[in-house]
């Protein structure tokens, strides 16, 4: 099986700080991983690259076996079309009612009309556990859960083939976290898509993920089945996934 | 510090600025004319950019035409030249203070509002949310409000032109002796169609600016509530400085003949 998303070799610097330093990565079709670091390390540069947000100084992006890293415009948006995006904060449209920041990319990006749009919409949100009458709602109105859940229902509103996940349990209370992280297992088993998250909560990445890759230093630095992350004989892991403050990882304290 | 030093930095973050500045332009033209075109959006933004302005725009042109009618009441008054208050109010007016006044009070208005709104979307992710919804932002966001700028500041002026000559005629016929049909014919006899479309020009450019200069600061805004702050001030300021800038080249072409 030819791999869903490959990096090769992507490196990107801002100013003369390196962010990314040569990051090999491949993710298998219908596959869940998820890449553990901690804060500033480039987890999300990485995603962003990939959705071709942000532009890799050096590396190879492929997309089903496709080159996108240069990608623009119509091509841009064609592979676009393939992705969907859980964001940390939701980033959920605050002028548009629920339904329509659900229906969003069925409507301007496949240009639906907006009664079927928003049947669908009403669809997916059941989907992730809330009512019609969530719909009409303004994001400012909903709880911390909720966004993210109304977050996640536009992530899947297009039925995407790969779902990436920033952070999607930040912020939450562990009761809710739990039920996001069920959420995510149970939508992308739904769809059938290829996960892609990135996080640094090990409770949500042990739960979410087949597979797992750690980020540090602006490389891939291990790399292995979720199972085998206790055995993973890298001291960087073992003192990452155990959080603790003494070890090989130096944090900055000073910016 | 070396001062060489600093006046290189300077000048290169302001090569940056007008580097970037000329790229985002060309990105937004260029979104201009492809396809799609958001015919609801841009609905939207006429009735924020034009509908909403004209409170404001009208008050500030009533009170402008009649202060610059008695301004040459009484300043004509040392050599004799009352009598043509009526000409130089439709003049000034017109040509100079309906689209200066209009775009600066627009300026102020929607300007920073885009900034903000902009911004805003920046700092919580919402303008990359677009992008992973497969939609241009640029063409989501910026043309609708760059077309209804352009198509609704050139109508603002043309309402501003004829509320500003009407504070004149209030002050001429009501304290300086002037009859109201005399008032009338000298003004309309005087105008001349060059008058008016100069001015309805002038503002066309002026939409243009205030939305470039919302847009782009938006876009460039970093960090949080103080980032989009400090967009919307530059929004305003650069929209304010670019606009009286633009006025005085287009004066200078417009009546070099």
């Amino acid at each position: 099986m030819s791999p869903k998303i490959q990096l090769i070799g992507v490196k990107k610097r801002f100013g003369s700080k390196v962010v990314l330093d040569g990051v090999d990565l491949t993710v298998e079709p219908r596959s869940s991983l998820v890449i553990i670091g901690g804060s500033g390390t480039g987890k999300s540069v990485t995603i962003k690259s990939i959705l071709g947000i942000i532009r890799p100084d050096e590396g190879t992006i492929l997309v089903d076996g496709e080159d996108v890293t240069h990608l623009r415009g119509a091509a841009r948006d064609k592979v676009m079309k393939k992705f969907g995006m859980l964001f940390q904060g939701g980033a959920l449209f605050d002028s548009l009612p629920v339904w329509e920041n659900v229906a969003f990319g069925l409507i301007q990006g496949r240009g639906m009309a907006r009664k079927p749009a928003r049947d669908i919409a009403i669809e997916k949100l059941a989907k992730v556990g809330l009512a019609a009458d969530v719909g009409d709602l303004f994001p400012v109105e909903l709880s911390g859960g909720m966004l993210k859940r109304v977050g996640l229902a536009r992530a899947i509103a297009s039925d995407p083939e790969i779902i990436f996940f920033d952070e999607p349990t930040t912020g939450l209370d562990p009761i809710m976290a739990d039920i996001i992280n069920d959420l995510i297992v149970s939508t992308v088993k739904d769809v059938g898509a290829t996960a892609l998250s990135i996080t640094h909560d090990m409770i949500s990445a042990r739960k979410i993920s087949d597979k797992i890759a750690m980020l540090y230093g602006g490389k891939i630095i291990w790399q292995g089945p979720t199972a085998a992350i206790d055995n993973s004989g890298n001291p960087y892991v073992d003192q990452f996934i155990h959080g603790k403050a003494e070890g090989p990882i130096k944090m900055a304290v000073k910016a | 510090m070396n001062p060489f030093a600093s006046i290189g930095r300077a000048t290169m973050t302001l090569l940056a600025h007008i580097g970037r500045l000329s790229t985002f332009t060309g990105t937004a033209l260029a979104a201009i004319v492809a396809p799609p075109i958001y015919g609801r959006l841009i609905g939207q933004q006429i009735m924020r950019i034009g509908y909403y302005s004209l409170p404001v725009v009208g008050l500030t042109a009533f009170f402008t035409g009649s202060a610059l009618a008695l301004q040459i009441f009484l300043g004509g008054n040392r050599f004799g030249t009352e009598a043509v208050v009526p000409q130089i109010v439709v003049l000034g007016i017109t040509r100079e203070l309906g689209p200066v006044i209009a775009g600066l009070m627009v300026a102020g208005r929607v300007a920073a509002a885009i900034a903000a709104e902009i911004g805003t979307m920046k700092v919580t992710e919402q303008i990359d949310a677009l992008t992973t919804l497969a939609t241009n932002p640029i063409k989501y966001l910026v043309v609708p409000r760059l077309i209804a700028a352009v198509l609704c500041l050139p109508l603002l002026v043309a309402i501003a032109d004829s509320i500003g000559v009407f504070g004149g005629y209030v002050v001429a016929t009501q304290s300086m002796g002037f009859s109201g049909g005399t008032y009338l014919k000298n003004t309309v006899d005087f105008a001349t169609q060059e008058d008016i479309v100069s001015g309805l020009i002038k503002a066309g450019v002026f939409g243009f600016i205030i939305a470039l200069m919302g847009c782009y600061n938006g876009f460039n805004s970093k960090g949080g509530a103080q980032g989009v702050g400090n967009a919307t001030t530059a929004a305003v300021v650069s929209s304010s400085i670019l606009i009286l800038a633009a006025n005085y080249l287009l004066t200078s072409l417009l009546f070099s003949k």
